[in-house]
């Protein structure tokens, strides 16, 4: 396991380095092609907006991502984005559906797999989209199909929670309970959700941890 | 030299970048595969897996399309495509471009025809986010090295652990699904979303086991995702 592991995790550095460079290379490809470079002053002001709450989150996801996603999973989805709309429940749904454990070399690569197929297809269907874009904008944009994508995460989230809820119910008492009143009291928060997981991690930890000394688990 | 958002050159970046995300995700996708026959780990629950990551990954990859269409108005195509494609998501993208658009004083109304004002927004993109690519290869080790020790001193809490990083972000979700409810009755309509995916996922998961249908294993979570999605489609208009 460690072999596979520790292969698994030079491969990945390799990948997510080579990403870094080619991420940072479209903008100055851009600049360099139209002579065009912006004031450093724009940038650190457009930055300024963003940064705080983005590189806090950043932090924030990448320490409670990887151990969910496995070695491979990490690397691939920090590079192909939309983590937790998409990556994190995929690997999930698909470590649940194989029967394998989150952790495991098995639930390892079953993870990998499912946000490999993930990426491929989310990557596939925009190039498709971008070819017929002038077709189908229409359609995506138009207001009868708007309630459809505003309540995407919500028809994700159902069917996840009732499997993962129903197989782990009093482990999943605490942070379900907390979350619900938190945001009932707090409504503004939902535009920071991803900042509140690792809250939601931490309760579920903290109850998890009782409940485990107590022998109820 | 003339610049335009959509330009030739702009798409040729965007196609690369789209080739290099497409050999990351097979090589890894080959890579685990591999693996996983070496485990033991059956063909058919492989294919399972592709197959129902696949179909499940539709619907929000769409989603994520519209989020190209919505940045497309003021930054063309190729901008918004490479970063939806790579990082990005749009949560993040909207507010980085209106940012930079706002030190600028300039309208995100429409098309971008300043390159100087579109490789600023360009430039906040890529570094706003660039904590999430940098830090995993950083932080690995440490984070491998932890839930090792932890599954090595005690495995069952090990497994609860596991369990309980799942459930906190399912927890988070699930409760900024109740955000809107005091806004009235169509601050419920998430909520309804939310059940009525739950209901079908259950009605699937008893014909799974009672009816032996083995096969809906494979789409129970689309069916879900999608049965809830048209609901809200057809609910919005008579809440609203």
């Amino acid at each position: 396991m460690r072999d596979y592991m520790t292969q698994t995790d030079r491969y990945g550095k390799l990948w997510i380095w080579t990403a870094a460079v080619v991420v940072l290379m479209v903008p100055v490809a851009i600049c360099v092609y139209y002579n065009a470079w912006p004031s450093l002053t724009a940038v650190l002001k457009g930055l300024l907006g963003v940064a705080p709450i983005y590189w806090t989150v950043g932090c924030i996801e990448v320490i409670t991502y990887t151990p969910m996603l496995g070695v491979g999973g990490t690397y691939l989805a920090f590079v192909t984005g939309n983590l937790t709309s998409l990556k994190a429940p995929s690997a999930l749904t698909a470590m649940e559906n194989a029967g394998v454990k989150p952790g495991s070399e098995e639930g390892e690569v079953i993870s990998t797999i499912a946000i490999a197929t993930c990426s491929i297809v989310t990557t596939i269907v925009i190039v498709i989209g971008v070819c017929v874009l002038s077709a189908i904008s229409p359609l995506l944009d138009s207001p009868v199909m708007k309630p459809a994508f505003d309540n995407i995460l919500p028809a994700l989230f159902g069917g996840l929670g009732v499997v993962y809820i129903s197989k782990n119910v009093k482990l999943a008492i605490a942070p379900l309970a907390f979350m619900v009143v938190l945001f009932l009291c707090v409504p503004g928060l939902a535009g920071s959700v991803g900042v509140l997981v690792p809250v939601g991690v931490l309760i579920a930890l903290g109850a998890g941890r009782v409940m485990y000394k107590k022998g109820w688990l | 030299m003339n610049f335009t958002p959509n330009s030739t050159f702009l798409y040729i970046i965007a196609v690369i970048v789209i080739l290099f995300v497409l050999a990351q995700s097979v090589f890894f996708l080959v890579h685990a595969w591999r693996r996983a026959k070496e485990l033991g780990i059956d063909t058919a629950k492989l294919k399972k897996t592709v197959t129902a990551t696949a179909v499940f990954t539709i619907a929000p990859a769409v989603s994520i399309l519209l989020g190209v269409v919505t940045l497309s108005k003021f930054l063309g195509i190729p901008l918004p495509w490479i970063r939806m494609s790579v990082i990005g998501a749009l949560t993040y993208e909207l507010p980085a471009a209106t940012s930079t658009a706002g030190a600028l004083n300039i309208s995100l109304s429409e098309l971008i025809t300043d390159p100087k004002v579109y490789s600023a927004i360009a430039w906040v993109m890529t570094l706003g986010i660039l904590p999430s690519i940098i830090l995993p290869p950083i932080l690995m080790k440490k984070i491998r090295g932890g839930m090792m020790n932890l599954k090595a001193k005690d495995e069952k809490w090990s497994d609860i652990f596991m369990t309980s990083l799942f459930l906190g972000m399912i927890s988070a979700f699930l409760g900024m699904v109740f955000a809107d409810i005091r806004g009235g009755i169509t601050g419920w309509i998430p909520i309804f979303v939310l059940l009525v995916s739950a209901l079908t996922m259950a009605v699937c998961g008893i014909l799974i086991k009672k009816c032996r249908m083995q096969w809906l294993e494979t789409y129970a979570m689309s069916i879900s995702m999608i049965v809830a999605m048209v609901f809200a489609v057809v609910i919005t208009p008579i809440l609203a």
